[in-house]
Order: C-alpha cells, then sequence, then structure tokens
C-alpha cells in the first residue's frame, strides 16, 4: 500500500516507514559463508521525512500511537470523511504494550461499577466479538473460572458475583468443588470451588490491531511508522493547524489524539498537561507448547485481591497454555526482559494450579508492560480548546475496550468541534485465520489445490505455510521484523524457536524486506 | 477431500534412522516402502553439518558389531568407508541408498495427525492424503532445547541461535550472523557450532557450561581452546541475556558466586537435545518419562501394535552412525512383525 496514491479521502491510505528503499532481490541465493551485509551497515534512518503532501497538507485528526487503542481510533474516524495520520515510534503496529498481554477478552464482571473503565469495557466486548466474527479475528469463548484456594477466596466469591451483576453481567455460576472438579480435572489439589463466567473468551491480540490498521489504511489513513513524536507545537488559533514536529519531520494537524500508552504521560506534557503518570507496571508471561493445550478447558483466573488480579492460566487461541502475569510496578519504560525471580515465581505459581503443566516445554517467556496511572479507572479526557484527547491509563482492559474507546474518542473530538458528517460502511477486511478454531491453510484441501503454496509448510511446529507467509508479506501492513512476520503468521513461534525452520522463514523475510529494512530484521524488539 | 491410500510401511523422518529402516526393509524385500520427510530435501540434521568425520566408522565397524556388515554393501553405502565424509554428502548417500534399495522418498510432506492406529494424515503441495500402513515408523528425530525452553530470562532481542539454526543459517542459506559470539554447552555439537561461527566469520568471545569439564576428546576442546582460542568457561551458568535491539551481552555466574558479563551480538544454545515427540503423542504413544521419547522395547516397539520408534526421537542423542545401526536392526524387527503380526501384550522398556 506504499507509494504515491492520492492523499486523504477517497482512496487508500499509506503506510510509510523509515529507510524505505527499494525491495531487495528476492532469490536467497546460493550457500555462501558471508552474509552481504554487515550488521550495522543500514541501520534504518528515522530522519527518512514524511512524504511531501504529509507535510504540506494538514490533517484533519492526528492519532498518536499505532498500538490496539491508536489503531481502533484511526479506524472508526476512517468512517468520516477526514484526513487521518496515525504517528507510531515503532516499526510496527502493536509494538508496544499491545503485543504482550493476556489476550483474554473480558466480560467486565468484576470492573469497578460504574467506572467509565466498565462501561468502556462491557461495550467494547460486545463491539470486538461481533467485529471478530466479521473480520475473522481469532476468538474462543472458552468461559473463565475464578478458581478459589482456601476459605477466605471462597468467601469472596458470592460478593464477585453480585459485583458482576452490578456491572450488568448474570450470567456468573457459583461451583462446589466436586462441580470445579468435573470441568477441570487437571486441576492441583485444594481447590475448594469457583465462580464460572461463562462469557469470558480468549482472542488474538495480534489480529486484532492489524485488522484495525489494515481497515483504517485501506480506508484513507496514512500510518506513518518509525516516526517518533517529539514535539506538539503549540496551540493554534481558530480553526488553523498545530504542527507536530516527528523523527521524519513535520506534519500539521487540526486534531490530536494520545494513545500513546506507556507513553501517554509524555505526551500529555508536551501539551502543557500534568495530571497523571504513567507507572509501567511488568507483567512476565510463560507460554506452554501446544501440546499442554489439553490440559485446561477454560480460562483458570485467581480471586482477585489487593494486589491485583493475580496469576492465571489460559489456553490461547493459537493452542497453547499461558501462565501469568506477574505485576512488578517499575520505573524503565522499556523494561520488558523476563527475570529469573519472575519465572520461579510463575512457576510455583503454576504448579499449583495446574502440577502436570510445568512437564511441558515452554515456548516463550515476555514481559509486556501494562499502563498503570494512580488512578483506578482510564484517563479520557477532551481539551477542547486544544483540540485534543488524552487516551491514558488503558490497563490490561484496553484490547477488549478498544471499539468502545474509539467510539466515545470519535464523539469528543465531535464536541471538541470537530465536524465529523456522516458515517460510511468501512469496505470488510479478512484477517488470515492464524486460530485452531477453524481450519488453518494446512489443512484446507481447496486452498492448497488451488496454491500449492498452501501445502508448502515453512514453519513445521506451528504449520504455518509459505503461502502464508508469502500473504503477510504482501499485506496492507506488511512485516519488517521476524516478529513481526510471527505476530501475523505464527511462523518460527512454536517448539522448536527456529531450530527447523529460522534460517528459512528469515531468508523468504528478507527476500521481501527492503535492504535498509534488512538490519531492522535484527533489531525487532 | 483426502486422498486415501495404503501402504506396506510408513517412515516418519528422512535422517540417518528412518532412511536406514527404509533401506534394510525395501533391501529385504518389502513392497511398499514409503518415508515422509516434512524438509524439502531429505537427510536429516547431516544436511546442515558441514564437518567431516560422518560414515567413518559406521559402515565399517558398526555393521560388524551388530552383525549387519551384509547390509551396507547392500545398500549401496559401502564405499562410505575410511576417514568419514561431510554432512551433505553422508546424507545425500543416505537418501542414495534407500531409493536404489526401493523405498519410496517424499520430501515436502508432513505427517500431521493420526486418523486411525497406522493411519497417518499428510499435507504437501499435491494436497492431503490419508495413509493407512501395516506397521508405522517414527523417526522423527530431536532437536536442541531453544533458549526460551531453557528458561534463560532477560530481553528477547534477536541474536540468539541453536546451533541447529545456525548450521542451516549459514551452510544452507548464508546469512549474515554477527560479530561476536557466546557458545553455551560443551558437548560436541558445541564444538560444531565455533566450526560454523568461524566459517561465518564470527569471533567466539566464549565458550560456557555449567559442568565441570567438556564432553568431547582432549584433542578436539584443545584445539578449540588453543588452537581457535576459544576459552571454555566450566562451572559457569548463564543467568541472563542483555540487550535491547539486539543482543549485547550475557550474564553469567560462576560457581561460587562471582558474576561476569560477555559482550557479544550472538548467543548459540547448543546440546541438551529434546525428541520431536509430538506425532507420538498425537498418536497416544506413551512416553519414556527419562528420554521423554516413545517407551520402546528391545525390538523399537511402541505399546501401540505396528507402530514403531527408532533413532534420536526415541533416545536423545546418538550420533548419526549409531542412529543408522539402530535404523538397520529396526527394519529387522518391523519386518519380523511383518510376517507374524505378533506384538507383545505388555512392551518392556529397554
Amino acid at each position: 500500500m506504499s507509494g504515491a496514491g492520492a492523499p486523504g479521502r477517497g482512496g487508500p491510505g499509506r503506510v510509510t516507514r523509515a529507510g524505505t528503499l527499494p525491495p531487495a532481490p528476492t532469490a536467497p541465493g546460493p550457500p555462501a559463508g558471508r552474509g552481504p551485509t554487515s550488521a550495522s551497515a543500514h541501520e534504518p534512518d528515522d530522519s527518512t521525512p514524511l512524504p511531501y503532501d504529509s507535510t504540506s497538507l494538514p490533517y484533519d485528526v492526528t492519532v498518536v500511537g499505532a498500538g490496539v487503542v491508536g489503531t481502533a481510533i484511526a479506524r472508526e474516524l476512517a468512517r468520516y470523511r477526514l484526513r487521518v495520520a496515525v504517528v507510531e515510534a515503532a516499526d510496527d503496529v502493536g509494538e508496544g504494550t499491545s503485543k504482550a498481554n493476556t489476550a483474554i477478552l473480558h466480560t467486565g464482571f468484576d470492573a469497578v461499577p460504574g467506572s467509565l473503565e466498565a462501561r468502556l469495557v462491557r461495550e467494547g466486548q460486545r463491539r470486538l466479538a461481533s467485529y471478530a466474527a466479521e473480520c475473522g479475528i481469532p476468538v474462543e469463548r472458552v468461559g473463565a473460572l475464578l478458581v478459589a484456594w482456601d476459605e477466605e477466596q471462597l468467601a469472596a466469591l458470592p460478593a464477585l458475583r453480585a459485583k458482576a451483576e452490578r456491572n450488568g453481567y448474570d450470567r456468573t455460576v457459583l461451583l462446589d468443588a466436586a462441580e470445579l472438579r468435573a470441568r477441570e480435572p487437571r486441576l492441583g489439589p485444594g481447590a475448594l470451588g469457583a465462580l464460572a463466567v461463562p462469557d469470558e473468551s480468549v482472542i488474538c491480540p495480534w489480529t486484532t490491531p492489524l485488522a484495525y490498521a489494515t481497515q483504517a489504511v485501506r480506508s484513507g489513513v496514512d500510518l506513518h511508522l518509525n516516526c517518533r513524536l517529539t514535539d506538539a507545537g503549540t496551540d493554534a488559533p481558530g480553526d488553523g493547524p498545530r504542527v507536530l514536529t516527528t523523527s521524519r519531520g513535520e506534519l500539521r494537524t487540526r486534531y490530536l489524539v494520545n494513545a500513546a500508552g506507556l507513553h501517554a504521560d509524555t505526551v500529555d506534557r508536551m501539551l502543557g498537561h500534568d495530571t497523571f503518570t504513567v507507572t509501567p507496571r511488568r507483567g512476565q508471561l510463560l507460554v506452554f507448547d501446544k501440546l499442554a493445550r489439553d490440559l485446561v478447558r477454560h480460562i483458570l483466573l485467581p480471586v482477585p485481591t489487593a494486589l491485583g488480579k493475580g496469576v492465571l492460566v489460559a489456553p490461547t487461541v493459537y493452542g497453547n497454555v499461558l501462565l501469568g502475569p506477574t505485576a512488578e510496578d517499575l520505573d524503565d519504560k522499556r523494561a520488558t526482559g523476563t527475570t529469573a525471580d519472575g519465572l520461579a515465581f510463575l512457576r510455583e505459581r503454576g504448579a499449583r494450579i495446574l502440577p502436570d503443566l510445568l512437564d511441558e516445554e515452554v515456548t516463550a517467556a515476555y514481559a509486556g508492560l501494562r499502563a498503570a496511572t494512580e488512578d483506578d479507572d482510564y484517563r479520557i479526557r477532551p481539551w477542547p480548546e486544544q483540540r485534543y484527547v488524552t487516551v491514558g491509563g488503558i490497563r490490561s482492559t484496553g484490547l477488549t475496550a478498544s471499539m468502545a474507546i474509539a467510539a466515545h474518542v470519535t464523539g469528543l473530538l465531535a464536541d471538541c468541534g470537530l465536524d465529523l458528517g456522516a458515517p460510511r460502511d468501512l469496505a470488510p477486511v479478512t484477517m488470515p485465520n492464524i486460530g485452531e478454531r477453524f481450519p488453518r491453510p494446512y489443512q484446507r484441501a481447496d486452498l492448497i489445490a488451488a496454491d500449492p503454496a498452501y501445502g508448502t509448510l515453512v514453519c513445521h511446529c506451528e504449520r504455518v505455510t509459505r503461502g502464508e507467509i508469502r500473504d503477510a508479506l504482501a499485506s496492507t501492513v506488511p512485516p519488517v521484523s521476524v516478529d513481526g512476520l510471527r505476530r501475523r503468521t505464527r511462523a518460527r513461534g512454536g517448539r522448536c524457536q527456529g531450530f527447523y525452520c529460522g534460517a528459512a522463514v528469515r531468508s523468504l523475510l528478507e527476500g521481501n524486506v527492503p535492504r535498509a529494512g534488512r538490519d531492522r530484521v535484527e533489531r525487532a524488539r | 477431500m483426502r486422498h486415501e491410500r495404503t501402504v506396506d510401511v510408513l517412515i516418519v523422518g528422512a535422517g540417518p534412522a528412518g532412511l536406514a529402516a527404509a533401506a534394510g526393509l525395501a533391501a529385504a524385500g518389502v513392497g511398499h516402502v514409503e518415508v515422509l520427510e516434512r524438509e524439502e530435501q531429505a537427510g536429516g540434521v547431516p544436511r546442515h553439518c558441514h564437518h567431516g568425520g560422518f560414515g567413518a566408522r559406521t559402515f565399517a565397524g558398526l555393521t560388524g558389531l551388530t552383525g549387519l556388515t551384509g547390509l551396507a554393501g547392500l545398500t549401496g553405502l559401502a564405499g562410505l568407508t575410511g576417514p568419514g565424509t561431510s554432512g551433505p554428502r553422508y546424507a545425500r548417500a543416505h537418501v542414495d541408498a534407500a531409493r536404489r534399495a526401493g523405498a519410496r522418498v517424499r520430501t515436502g510432506v508432513t505427517a500431521t495427525d493420526w486418523a486411525g492406529p497406522r493411519t497417518l494424515d499428510t499435507t504437501s503441495p499435491d494436497g492431503l492424503e490419508r495413509l493407512t500402513a501395516r506397521a508405522v515408523v517414527l523417526a522423527t528425530g530431536a532437536r536442541e532445547r531453544p533458549r526460551a525452553a531453557r528458561l534463560v530470562p532477560g530481553g528477547r532481542a534477536p541474536g540468539v541461535y541453536t546451533t541447529g539454526e545456525l548450521q542451516q543459517a549459514v551452510h544452507l542459506y548464508g546469512h549474515h550472523i554477527g560479530t561476536r559470539a557466546v557458545v553455551v554447552g560443551a558437548e560436541p555439537v558445541a564444538y560444531a557450532a565455533l566450526d560454523t561461527l568461524r566459517r561465518a566469520g564470527v569471533a567466539v568471545a566464549a565458550q560456557v557450561t555449567a559442568e565441570a569439564r567438556h564432553r568431547v576428546t582432549p584433542w578436539r576442546a584443545a584445539g578449540a581452546r588453543l588452537w581457535h582460542g576459544v576459552p571454555l568457561l566450566t562451572g559457569a551458568e548463564v543467568t541472563e541475556l542483555v540487550g535491547r535491539g539486539r543482543i549485547s551481552a550475557v550474564r553469567l555466574r560462576h560457581r561460587g558466586g562471582r558474576l561476569a558479563q560477555l559482550p557479544c551480538d550472538t548467543v548459540v544454545f547448543t546440546g541438551d537435545f529434546v525428541p520431536d515427540h509430538e506425532l507420538a503423542r498425537r498418536g497416544g504413544v506413551a512416553l519414556d518419562p527419562g528420554t521423554r521419547g516413545p517407551a520402546i522395547d528391545a525390538d523399537f516397539r511402541t505399546e501401540i501394535p505396528g507402530v514403531f520408534a527408532v533413532g534420536n526421537v526415541a533416545h536423545a542423542v546418538e550420533p548419526a552412525a549409531a542412529v543408522t545401526a539402530e535404523g538397520w536392526r529396526a527394519a529387522a524387527s518391523v519386518r519380523r512383525y511383518l510376517l507374524s503380526g505378533h506384538w507383545p501384550s505388555v512392551v518392556r522398556g529397554v
């Protein structure tokens, strides 16, 4: 989708990245002792300027941040006749907190009743469930069990049930120990009972922002990646645009939305506001191999305590089992590493909840940073005199609430004076299915007959075909890193972590990555 | 929409063990022996082992020891005697031998799941098939455990390899690797990783093992340490990988608690092989709790009648020569089963 299309209204938008040069030859070439480039020869150049018309013609709205919230807002704005840009510091969508969460589509049963979060989670859950069905975002309604491991927790379950009802959710069921064991036979000893929440679901956290971004870009939104906001300019008089300074040059915009996640407080200060601070709360997680999937049927939640939601065990839509997260308040917004203590803590908790889980191979250990603030609720606030909306403090529920947040923010922009006009229906998008609930390409005789690339397996552990990798590389928002490709296809994401397929996957990726992008392959966060 | 076929023996995995079993069965006159290999090329791990020494003793020595001297000649591998050959040549010789004996070796075909006790579903560019066999031999091999499975904490920056990925990246694809590496492990495969890094022009900062000493011949260890100048740090555990965007260092804890940090942009985790047992488990084949491979008896029989397992899937990890000899012995065992139909009611582990 890159290239010189007509900007804004009407035609499709563009995805621009820094350092984009013409594609390198696709043939991997014969075996050779050395690769063609050195690690530092083609560092991506963040100063690669934005396209000329992005800097000259003002945008109606610019969204800062291409996480699940920023892309959802961009998609919502794409329904109106507006010229919209998204600026994102990273080289891909969903590269921050959005890629490293617990992948649950919440009912909002345990939100704080009456809060903005409770309302947006409830509404967002309905919207996203329906959108997922339309676009093919993998979702599985496995249900959750809040498992009580002591008398105190057991005694807390009726109150949680009442809270769920105050949140408009009345389908919870109290289970005694025997009923719980019948539903989860592999649970560790000592579970006393549970509260079942049958509508809690698991969802693909990677496909979701990609679907939003794909639909937004196809509907005219410009997505500028490697584009870090460094200055938000001064308030312009009347309806005039403000000038944003980014690592790739200036752009002008009449309205501004701050969906910068962990950095929302920094952006807010650029606009002169000092109303909240984002304290990154690190959550470390372990992903177990798909051979563990049969051990668990539901999302197993701990009974919430004063310390947060605690450690859960959950299936994933890819057929793995997730264990985590930890909850560590940090200062460093880049501390996405795992720690020995964190992993040991998770294993100790996991051994109690589902003892057999620890016999299975771990396919990934990762950490995400939740954008916690000093407040208990989302910090979504319009600043009409600045034609600016802050979307801060979106914690782990942000994935579920994203579409409702987008609608809410669009309303706030209108309140700030943005003339939306009449909405239109967007052309639907169909995302590649990387979940296990529906047949994957390698299982489909029709697809393989039409195109043998779907019968050519490249990543064996995750059964990813050459056709799927090719499609991802040619998609509207293509990946530029091994990690980006993994989030679109699952390639290299399985138990062998590249022992079998790593070199083949890299070669497919690099065959399609612009030469200057080649070394960014090495730099994926 | 699946095309259904039957064969006499279906062998999953065209590494040395599977190919030797195929060669042995086909040479003994078993009708339709079919080997499924999911990679584009058959031959297994030796395909990307460019060091020499393959086959040095296989066909001269081990065959004699196991009473299978005749097979080497029969299958055409007898030429590979003497000081040994490179992995890729060895792999090709194995494939040629199996084909020459009459086995059908198919590449790019993945056995995805079971549809019956001896029936497998497959995917290939030609479509979906359902293959039923009188006997199934699992020869799916072993893999090195990657960093995640070893629970090594730290950042997730790129630059982390297993030997298997490193060898393919260098020898099959000519990828650029990095400038300075740390190699974790001191089994023979770690020394193969050193060779590959040298070939790729990567300096090696150190070789690190939690063990008290290396697991190779003294001359091999001395060659790496003295000739190539790679220090071997024993009794040292990798505690963290450091780096953002790219690996920048490895943190170590020496026995006794002393901490150290080695700057590098590449880390290779070697050894720690685990059986690739996915297909076995999906078929309900009982595992040996010790090896985590299928539990088998001395005749390579699993608990499921007609299903055998041979090679490194059953006991990661032995050299190619050893699993080749196993493959030949398994062929004899499979043939006995095809003739007699006998399967013990209780399979006793070896």
